[in-house]
């Protein structure tokens, strides 16, 4: 009955000036928390302003050797590119604010502009430190911090040959591996005896440096650097305290940041003996009208250079502005303060594991340490305990972060150690103890510390009916800072749904309440030769663009008939429906089997008389073949009755089927092949073309162990030995690499195709719709043991059945195109309109 | 009787033999104000004794090229997904399910004498 008059009061109120200086990773997780809050509460009266020294909006610098790995600022980016103004926030990027009238509260910037606020949040970062080494001035001496600052190192490393990194703490070793993506020969130069010394003792540097060696970083520990002067062979050279010297292209200072805290300072706010604007608990300043967030920000005595704590702070700050904003009363009394952070940290610096949790140093009085070294895995360690052994106060991990989780657990809850705690960082099979399970942690455990999200509010969020990881995640924002914690949180989720009896539905579709595996099997052994028949007897309605494909690969893959028979023709996905690729644009691309990439001089000109001929353009593929793009629907026939009179067959490129046997030149040419690698590759795509399967099949075969043909990337993967073949299997490149497991060794050419036979059938009958063989594989349990058990020892009595299908498939082998063109009905799917003659025309608009 | 009277609205456009069950094919539609001809796509689902008519123009990839979607039921509706992004439309009114402010032309559409006719 107040709301009414709550509401006349407010809107009657002026807008309330929020200025918020600085646009990264902080400032805006604040004006996120801020507007999350006030549209929750209806608060009319915000007027809030941002200002960004650079010129983006706010990126993900934490991931910021992405961007040389393929990411650009957009991706990086922390928000649609609307999102300000549609949230109706004045922004302002490249506009730095340069002094601050408090007294007027207002705010002068570089463009001339004054901006008056009612409160001003300075979000304004680090700046990383230069040592005042003699020549850190010189030209190509950069600094990573930036996107405009990774803009000038690759710049510089365009003609440069060797890159050496100032510092080789945290952002050091980031800074390396930026190096090395641009080809770089890249060294690091550390003062310190070890690498990461604020989080690694001697040991764990020690692990850490003998890891990045090996992967061709040169670290040069406990160097002083004299001073940097023009270099004989490359631009630089700098003279170390030791009397030796380096030279390098180009020079990478990472030797710490510092808050960047001028503004504050000039404006006559309390700031640190060392720098830092000093804050109290509430994030406020020395003036009650400016709060400071983030890395510029003093607390404590301490400036917190992560990402989590800032983000706890803009939280403090979005709430204390907040209750300036609302009525009196209507916020809980329990506001929440900043009292310091956990700085402990999960690391891949350069693809090496790092961790490091709480009082790694043990420089807490009587405390003990247990260290585990394995110098052949390097793998390293370490856990600080309490003097009584019942707390874990710290740990050091280098190599292995796969007990971060659980240490940290047991270090940020307080959870009783068990009697033997070394048992926590032994290895497994030395009887080391298990992994903390979920069920064992608090409702109070931090999962997610980027966004402090408990235990407790993840099983909440289950409890009011979140049912899959994404679901939490959109309702908790737990895993969507830095996500290191995603397995962890994973395993909360299913814990809890498993705890609530909640059975995750593997139904495939609302038509058929089977999993593919299931209707699999209904079709091959009630002998279903329709979608008809199978929707008739075991499902439900029309069916849908899920089931109809998956039930046109099942059918294909048991039965192999043409998928343009008019049972068929309804189920096929994009691709298949026409036996081309769709492009963005509607036409089509036409991939002409290769088999093992072998092709005459005779057949290559028939492809690219035919590209001409229909003005295609051409791509060689990772496949080792011609990739034909830009037909039109209505061209596809011809092109393929040039192609099929020529000799080819159809590739089966737009198919979840067997795509190509990529192979090196072997040992007809090569001096090191020990097998025909080529003449292999040829038999194995001819027997398994046209195979349908839950996902596209690749596979490859290596004359030799020096791998040029990539099989450890692939489905199926053959290298050759002197005593035969070695068969890999379950190998994936794309998105989510994986190395194919060694599945059989020294086998013969039958042997080899007998269990690829069986091994390629057994994933057709059981994987899911659209996985590949590495997740298949994954998921299995027992994983590749159990492959190889039934597959070379035939526990579940089916070899013989595996290898009859495989057979039934290759025996009907047809290619597709050839006899869509014997067949004047099928051809009349490739008309573009039926009632007109006209070409297909994809870019006229009516 | 009645359908004679009419007959003037109702435009033939291709022959049954030309429709693929439970698929769609593509058509041309002439423009009543003899412009560019209007796409049409054409679904037939046997089962229900039906024949769909809906524009072939995607304003969400920007192609003509809804006839060459997936057509199905999400609890008993028909809609069609189509075929770059498998968004998906109602067949009945022509309705975006992703976005309800997208949607497609419709037209009513009937099968007779051999002959799929449309109400324009």
């Amino acid at each position: 009955m107040n709301t009414a008059h709550t509401t006349t009061d407010q809107t009657k109120k002026a807008a309330f000036k929020v200025l918020v200086v600085g646009n990264g990773m902080v400032g805006h997780h604040f004006v996120e928390s801020l507007l999350e809050q006030t549209q929750a509460l209806a608060v009319k009266n915000l007027d809030l302003t941002v200002f960004g020294e650079e010129p983006h909006r706010a990126y993900d610098r934490v991931h910021l050797s992405e961007y040389f790995t393929g990411k650009d600022a957009e991706s990086l980016a922390l928000c649609e590119p609307e999102f300000y103004q549609a949230q109706g926030v004045h922004f302002y990027p490249g506009e730095k604010v340069m002094t601050i009238d408090r007294a007027g509260k207002k705010v002068t910037t570089d463009k001339g502009r004054s901006y008056a606020y009612d409160a001003l949040v300075l979000a304004t970062g680090s700046f990383p430190f230069v040592p005042p080494i003699p020549g850190h001035d010189r030209d190509a001496c950069l600094v990573y911090r930036t996107l405009e600052d990774l803009d000038q190192i690759r710049d510089y490393a365009g003609d440069g040959r060797k890159g050496v990194v100032i510092g080789g703490g945290l952002l050091g070793l980031e800074a390396a591996n930026a190096l090395r993506e641009l080809d770089l020969e890249t060294h690091v130069v550390e003062f310190a005896p070890r690498l990461m010394p604020v989080q690694l003792d001697a040991e764990g540097g020690a692990a850490l440096k003998q890891r990045i060696t090996d992967l061709g970083v040169q670290v040069h520990t406990g160097m002083q650097t004299q001073d940097i002067v023009a270099g004989d062979v490359c631009r630089h050279r700098m003279n170390f305290a030791d009397g030796s010297h380096l030279e390098t292209d180009l020079i990478v200072f990472s030797a710490g940041i510092r808050p960047q805290d001028e503004l504050a300072r000039s404006s006559g706010l309390t700031v640190g003996e060392r720098g830092g604007i000093e804050i109290n608990s509430e994030c406020l300043t020395s003036d009650p009208s400016i709060l400071a967030i983030g890395e510029c920000a003093l607390w404590g005595g301490q400036v917190f250079g992560l990402v989590a704590p800032g983000y706890q702070m803009a939280k403090v700050a979005a709430h204390h502005l907040l209750d300036q904003l609302v009525p009196a009363g209507t916020l809980t009394p329990d506001a929440p303060t900043f009292t310091g952070a956990d700085m402990s940290t999960k690391l891949k610096l350069l693809g090496v594991d790092v961790g490091s949790v709480g009082d790694a140093h043990a420089r807490t009085p009587g405390a003990k340490t247990y260290r585990y070294q394995d110098e052949d895995a390097q793998v390293y360690r370490k856990i600080v305990v309490s003097e009584n052994k019942k707390e874990l106060l710290g740990a050091v991990l280098v190599g292995d972060n796969s007990r971060y989780d659980t240490l940290l657990q047991y270090a940020l809850n307080g959870i009783e150690l068990p009697a033997e705690p070394a048992g926590l960082i032994l290895p497994e099979t030395s009887g080391g103890a298990p992994m903390l399970g979920v069920d064992a942690l608090p409702d109070s455990a931090s999962i997610c510390s980027c966004l402090n999200v408990t235990k407790g509010q993840i099983t909440d969020a289950v409890a009011s009916g979140c049912c899959s990881v994404a679901e939490v995640k959109d309702a908790t924002k737990a895993s969507t800072g830095c996500g290191g914690c995603a397995a962890l949180l994973k395993d909360v989720v299913n814990a809890e749904l498993t705890n609530q009896g909640i059975e995750v539905n593997t139904d495939l579709c609302e038509h058929f309440a089977y999993t593919r595996q299931e209707l699999f099997h209904l079709i091959r052994v009630g002998g279903i030769k329709t979608f008809d028949e199978l929707l008739e007897k075991h499902g439900k309605g029309l069916g849908c663009e899920i089931c109809k494909p998956t039930a046109g690969s099942i059918l294909a893959s048991v039965w192999n008939e043409h998928v343009l028979e008019s049972p068929h023709v309804s189920l096929q996905d994009t691709n298949d429906a026409f036996m081309a690729n769709m492009q963005k644009d509607g036409t089509y691309s036409v991939v002409p089997r290769i088999a093992g990439g072998e092709i005459t001089p005779d057949k290559l000109i028939v492809i690219g008389e035919v590209a001409r001929d229909f003005n295609l353009y051409t791509k060689i593929t990772g496949g080792q073949r011609v990739d034909l793009f830009g037909a039109r629907l209505e061209q596809l026939p011809p092109i393929w009755k040039r192609l099929v009179d020529a000799g080819f067959e159809t590739g089966h490129a737009y198919g979840k089927s067997l795509r190509t046997v990529k192979s090196c030149v072997g040992s007809t040419w090569c001096r090191y092949g020990v097998q025909d690698s080529v003449g292999m590759a040829i038999l194995l795509e001819e027997r398994y073309k046209g195979l349908r399967a839950p996902h596209k099949i690749k596979l490859a075969v290596s004359g030799c162990t020096r791998e040029c043909a990539e099989a450890q990337s692939k489905d199926f993967g053959v290298i050759a030995t002197e005593n035969g073949w070695n068969l890999y299997t379950c190998g994936n490149g794309g998105m989510k690499p994986r190395h194919g497991d060694l599945f059989a060794t020294d086998l013969s050419d039958d042997e080899l195709i007998r269990i690829i036979d069986r091994l390629m059938m057994f994933y057709v009958h059981t994987a899911d719709r659209l996985q590949r063989t590495a997740r298949w594989m994954e998921n299995m349990e027992g994983g590749l043991d159990y492959l190889q058990s039934v597959v070379l020892k035939d526990s579940l009595g089916i070899a013989e059945t595996l290898e009859a299908d495989m057979q039934r498939v290759v025996d009907r082998y047809q290619c597709e195109w050839k006899s869509t063109l014997e067949n004047p009905e099928k051809l009349k799917r490739f008309r573009p309109f039926v009632n007109s003659g006209v070409a297909d025309p994809p870019y006229s608009v009516c | 009787m009645i359908e004679v009277h009419n007959s003037a609205l109702w435009q033939t456009l291709c022959k049954t033999g030309d429709l693929v069950a439970n698929s769609g094919v593509a058509a041309l539609l002439p423009s009543p104000c003899g412009t560019n001809a209007i796409q049409v796509a054409l679904f037939w689902l046997p089962a229900m004794n039906r024949v769909y008519a809906v524009e072939n123009y995607d304003p969400l990839s920007d192609t003509f090229l809804n006839a060459r979607g997936l057509i199905g039921d999400r609890h008993g509706e028909p809609f069609l997904a189509t075929p770059l992004y498998k968004h998906h439309y109602r067949l009945s009114d022509g309705v975006c399910l992703e976005d309800s402010k997208i949607s497609l032309k419709t037209w009513a559409a009937k099968i007779e004498h051999g002959e799929v006719r449309l109400k324009v």
